[in-house]
């Protein structure tokens, strides 16, 4: 059984395996510095189908069928899906499922959902709720921008501090045999608001989220950065990793050499993307096609994966409310 | 706006402080050039059309607009608009190219949902506040003129 320690911090019994992982991308994200990294590259913004969202609904269910191919097993012998997406109403994720037969649990937690699936994944695993689950996120930028901002044809300038959302979804298939990685603790965040209220800043507004969850886990596990060898956290930016350092460090936690995003690393600077890439697929594509990859080759030992969530609405920010935020981190151990 | 405690007023100096900050000087170069391009181009519309005999200027002016909403529709329309106005910034926001950008991309945007529920009512969901507003000031400013005007 899984064992509470701290005060949001759960240690598996036995480590959880992430058997298979598979991603989808972008065409901008497969022409970025990890495009060799994802399992499927698109080369165009609708993959054939008549409308963003449902190429976006497609890119779901390719990972869905992608990591049950690549683990050589049938829908029937999952247990669950646990999925979610930045859509109104989590429509990605939840059609997507209609290909999958079995329970399905829809999840919001913004850009913090991979992190947020892979955790309940792993919680259900252990507590022995289920034995094979299927943990997947994903975003678009087409959808991402119609919904939040402006229309894809407007001329207008994005600010310094903004990001750029990934077209891309990944997956992980959890709790099959052991190919080289596990999950042994997760940490459940807590809704920060500090009081940011620039939609154009999600990184200033997620770090204190990060931070928090970071020194959470630390405390509740009795570790420091240096058992680690990288804390990865979803999509802060180059601003929010800096704020998430800074902060960290106020309480102590030096995590030089240590702290590295994944909205950092997908996208090379020339691809002119200000801060960097955001949205639920940032992580879940780097995470499944770059990092846990490395975890399983041993290239690292141990890692502290931190997913971010804004937990706004086009609603709460137009009404002038502040950003609240979360973050979700997953330990990830070679095995 | 929400009242904020000391921690978050300190948090928000901080990112203030620690944020990049958009180009300024370099910006309104671009926008003064490209949006002084635009202008030239409207002139020059208009002075083209003075030489069509018996075209009086009210006239050639009203053309020239709707020559240039049209370009503004074109270029939209073909994908180009999007770099210009990233360029250019309020440069190609501010003349009416910029006016009829947002009108055709909302346009193409909303296609998706039906001609009635998407491109009829999001048509305006950019250029409404400029219309509302513009309507709005246009009839004060009439008020204003006809009151004097009974002195």
């Amino acid at each position: 059984m899984s064992k509470r320690v701290g005060k949001q911090t759960v240690l598996m019994d036995k480590p959880v395996y992430i058997t298979e992982s598979f991603t989808c991308a972008g065409e901008k994200e497969s022409q970025g510095p990890l495009g060799e990294c994802f399992d499927i590259r698109l080369n165009d913004d609708k993959w054939g189908e008549d409308s963003f969202e449902k190429c976006e609904r497609k890119m779901f269910k390719c990972v869905l069928h992608g990591c049950m191919k690549k683990a050589g097993i049938a829908a029937g012998d999952v247990d669950m899906v646990l999925s979610g997406d930045l859509l109104n109403q989590t429509i990605s994720a939840s059609f997507a499922a209609l290909d999958f037969k079995g329970s399905y649990i829809g999840l919001y937690g913004a850009c913090s959902t991979m992190a947020e699936s892979m955790a309940l994944a792993a919680c259900l695993i252990d507590g022995g709720s289920a034995e094979r689950i299927i943990a997947m996120t994903g975003s678009h930028f087409c959808t991402a921008e119609r919904q939040y901002r402006m229309p894809l044809e407007m001329g207008t300038q994005k600010t310094p501090t903004s990001q750029w959302t990934v077209t891309g979804t990944g997956g992980a298939y959890l709790g099959g045999r052991n190919t080289g990685a596990g999950i042994t603790a997760v940490t459940f965040g807590r809704v920060i608001d500090m009081g940011i209220n620039d939609a154009n800043n999600m990184g200033a507004a997620m770090a204190p989220a990060a931070a928090d969850t970071i020194y959470q886990h630390f405390k509740a596990t009795g570790t420091s950065p240096q058992d680690y060898d990288a804390v990865i956290t979803g999509d802060l930016g180059a601003l929010g990793k800096d704020i998430a350092f800074d902060l960290l460090l106020k309480r102590g936690v030096q995590c030089k050499d240590k702290l590295a995003d994944c909205g950092c690393m997908i996208f090379s600077p020339e691809q002119d993307t200000h801060m960097g890439g955001s949205g639920c697929g940032c992580s879940a594509t780097v995470m499944n096609g770059h990092i846990i990859p490395m975890i399983k080759s041993g290239q690292y030992k141990k890692v502290l994966f931190v997913a971010t969530g804004a937990l706004l609405s086009l609603t709460s920010s137009m009404q002038g409310d502040n950003i609240p935020a979360i973050a979700h981190a997953v330990q990830i151990e070679h095995l | 706006m929400n009242r904020m405690t000391e921690e978050q007023k300190r948090y928000n100096e901080y990112v203030e402080e620690k944020a990049p900050k958009s180009h300024i000087v370099q910006d309104c170069i671009r926008a003064f050039w490209v949006g002084g391009v635009i202008c030239c181009v409207g002139q020059l519309i208009s002075q083209l059309l003075m030489l069509i005999p018996d075209m009086i200027e009210e006239n050639a002016l009203n053309w020239s607009s709707v020559i240039l909403v049209f370009l503004g529709a074109l270029l939209t329309g073909v994908g180009l608009y999007s770099y210009i106005g990233k360029y250019a910034g309020a440069g190609s926001i501010v003349p009416i190219t910029g006016f009829s950008n947002s009108i055709v991309a909302s346009a193409i945007e909303f296609k998706q949902e039906g001609l009635v529920m998407g491109v009829g009512s999001k048509l305006f969901t950019v250029a409404g506040p400029v219309l509302v507003y513009g309507i709005s000031a246009s009839i004060i400013a009439g008020l204003i003129y006809y009151i004097v005007g009974l002195f």
